[in-house]
């Protein structure tokens, strides 16, 4: 797939606009409906901010993410060199709980998953990688 | 976002716009904790203006819930729209929480 955005920059909350407006921008070039584009925007949020919280508590480090389009497919690729952590292997969340019952957290993985078209995790030598895909929808209108 | 109260007789009406992410979540959160700290119990959140609300956003709706039930207040939500009635869908939010077209029906179902 052919690259269409691109951004390396410190893993800090800081920049969560910044890398929202990078995929953002890369999402509505590739023809993706604003509905769409907010459900990316969404799961974007969610894996960099696990990143962010999670990755080098205290010592942030960089996060890279990388958009492709080809093939009726959008994908947003998310490293970072932090700690190993799987979103895809977390339970989902008991949606049945009441109020006090509920535990604070825990729906970010579970969102990523129910937005995405499909998740891919892949860990190497000192390195996560986070593949989110959405499917090209056809334009309405 | 943007953060603006109306008090009624029932509730205190909480008009939230724009974007609860995970950079403004926290503003949402203190602002209702404040008005708990000053002795509201109710509240009829209107969402009709908030365009995108994420897992941060979430969490701080639920912990001003659970502060709240504690007290035996209520957390009503009015006017939710497209995105952020997307969400509250697939997190079971519409389940645990009293949902309203209006506020005037919200402030009904105090």
């Amino acid at each position: 797939m052919p690259s269409t955005g691109h951004i390396k920059i410190p893993a800090v909350l800081e920049n969560l606009q910044a890398i929202t407006d990078c995929v953002s921008g890369a999402a509505a070039a590739a023809g993706f409906l604003p509905r769409r584009v907010g459900d990316m925007e969404l799961a974007l949020e969610e894996a960099v901010t696990n990143v962010f919280k999670y990755a080098s508590p205290g010592n942030p480090g960089e996060i890279e993410i990388t958009c492709a389009t080809g093939g009726g497919k959008f994908s947003i690729e998310i490293r970072d060199w932090g700690k190993e952590f799987d979103i895809t292997k977390l339970p989902d969340p008991d949606l049945s709980q009441n109020i006090s019952e509920r535990p604070i957290g825990g729906l970010g993985a579970y969102l990523i998953k129910r937005l995405a078209d499909d998740v891919s995790y892949r860990r190497l030598p000192g390195l996560n990688i986070l593949t989110l895909v959405f499917n090209l929808e056809i334009k309405k209108q | 976002m943007n953060i603006s109260t109306k008090k009624e007789s029932t509730a205190l009406v909480v008009t939230v716009s724009g974007r609860m992410d995970a950079v403004t979540a926290p503003e949402f959160e203190k602002s209702i904790s404040d008005f708990i700290t000053q002795g509201e119990k109710a509240f009829v959140v209107n969402l009709s203006g908030l365009e995108y609300i994420s897992s941060a956003g979430l969490r701080s709706i639920l912990a001003c819930a659970k502060r709240l039930k504690e007290q035996s207040g209520k957390l009503i939500f009015s006017g939710l729209q497209g995105h952020v009635k997307e969400v509250f869908s697939i997190s079971g939010f519409n389940g645990i929480f009293k949902i309203y077209e209006s506020d005037a029906e919200g402030l009904k179902g105090v």
